[in-house]
């Protein structure tokens, strides 16, 4: 799914990235814990937050998501913004809480780690 | 190749930078971006137990042409019980760690799953020791 139609469902605010709209999404975690950032991710997926933290963006980074966005309408410091605009990491804002946030997107097509058809060097991806 | 961070208890806006530019280093030289991102969130994990857990600690990385060692080491209380710390979802991290998104209880389980190595060593009142090594993917032609 492009960042696009997620921009669209999510009725969110593009804080950065805007440049990065076209870029294709391949599925989606909602994660309010650093680790679990970590744990519960593959590369290129897009990040559902009410966590509030410059680490979270260093997180993200660690685990080469595609984006972030902060969820029931909490907006990031300076600080979290200057970092998503350094190293290039879309960050968008919606007023929608998590659970709809995951709800919306996974009804219009994006799926969760688990339900992402992913193939790994000829594997089957398994959590 | 070999790189030395030093990592500060208690300083969390500083804290992930050690992981940060291990990560670049690694993508850099040219390491597979898979290899790159599990060594990158096994250095993250143990910097942050450093800044949650520890006084003082260093983190360092070598990088051999067959495999990445990563080494951390802090001044710190130590852990009592390793078999427990080791188990998704314990945490001894405060209230207040808590709400900055840490204390999920995964960080050393985490650090482990990343690996293709793992090992620990803790003394009460000194300070916790953590090796982890990433074998890195044969080159075509090798």
């Amino acid at each position: 799914m492009q960042l696009r139609e997620i921009v669209r469902i999510l009725d969110a605010e593009v804080l950065t990235g805007k440049d990065k709209l076209d870029m294709h999404v391949e599925a989606g975690c909602g994660c309010d814990l650093i680790s679990d950032l970590l744990a519960f991710t593959k590369e290129k997926m897009l990040i559902l937050t009410g966590l509030i933290s410059p680490q979270i963006i260093r997180a993200a980074e660690m685990a080469d998501s595609a984006a972030i966005v902060f969820v029931r309408g909490k907006r990031p410091t300076r600080d979290i913004i200057d970092m998503g605009e350094e190293l290039g990491l879309p960050i968008l804002c919606t007023s929608y809480p998590l659970y709809e946030c995951a709800g919306l997107l996974f009804t219009a097509g994006l799926p969760g780690w688990r339900h992402w058809p992913r193939i790994v060097n000829g594997v089957q991806n398994v959590p | 190749m070999y790189l030395e961070y030093r990592v500060d208890g208690g300083d969390f806006q500083a804290s992930g930078q050690a992981a940060a530019g291990i990560k670049r280093t690694l993508r850099q030289i040219g390491i597979d971006a898979e290899v790159a991102r599990r060594a990158a969130i096994v250095t993250y994990e143990a910097e942050m137990n450093i800044a949650i857990h520890a006084y003082l600690g260093t983190i360092s990385i070598e990088i051999l042409p067959e495999r990445i060692i990563i080494q951390a080491d802090d001044e710190g209380p130590g852990i009592a019980d390793i078999p427990a710390a080791m188990q998704v979802g314990y945490s001894t991290a405060t209230e207040d760690i808590r709400e900055m998104g840490f204390g999920a209880g995964l960080g050393l389980p985490n650090m482990r799953r990343y690996s293709d190595e793992f090992e620990i060593e803790s003394q009460v009142g000194v300070g916790t020791s953590v090796r982890a090594v990433i074998i890195l993917p044969a080159k075509e032609g090798n």
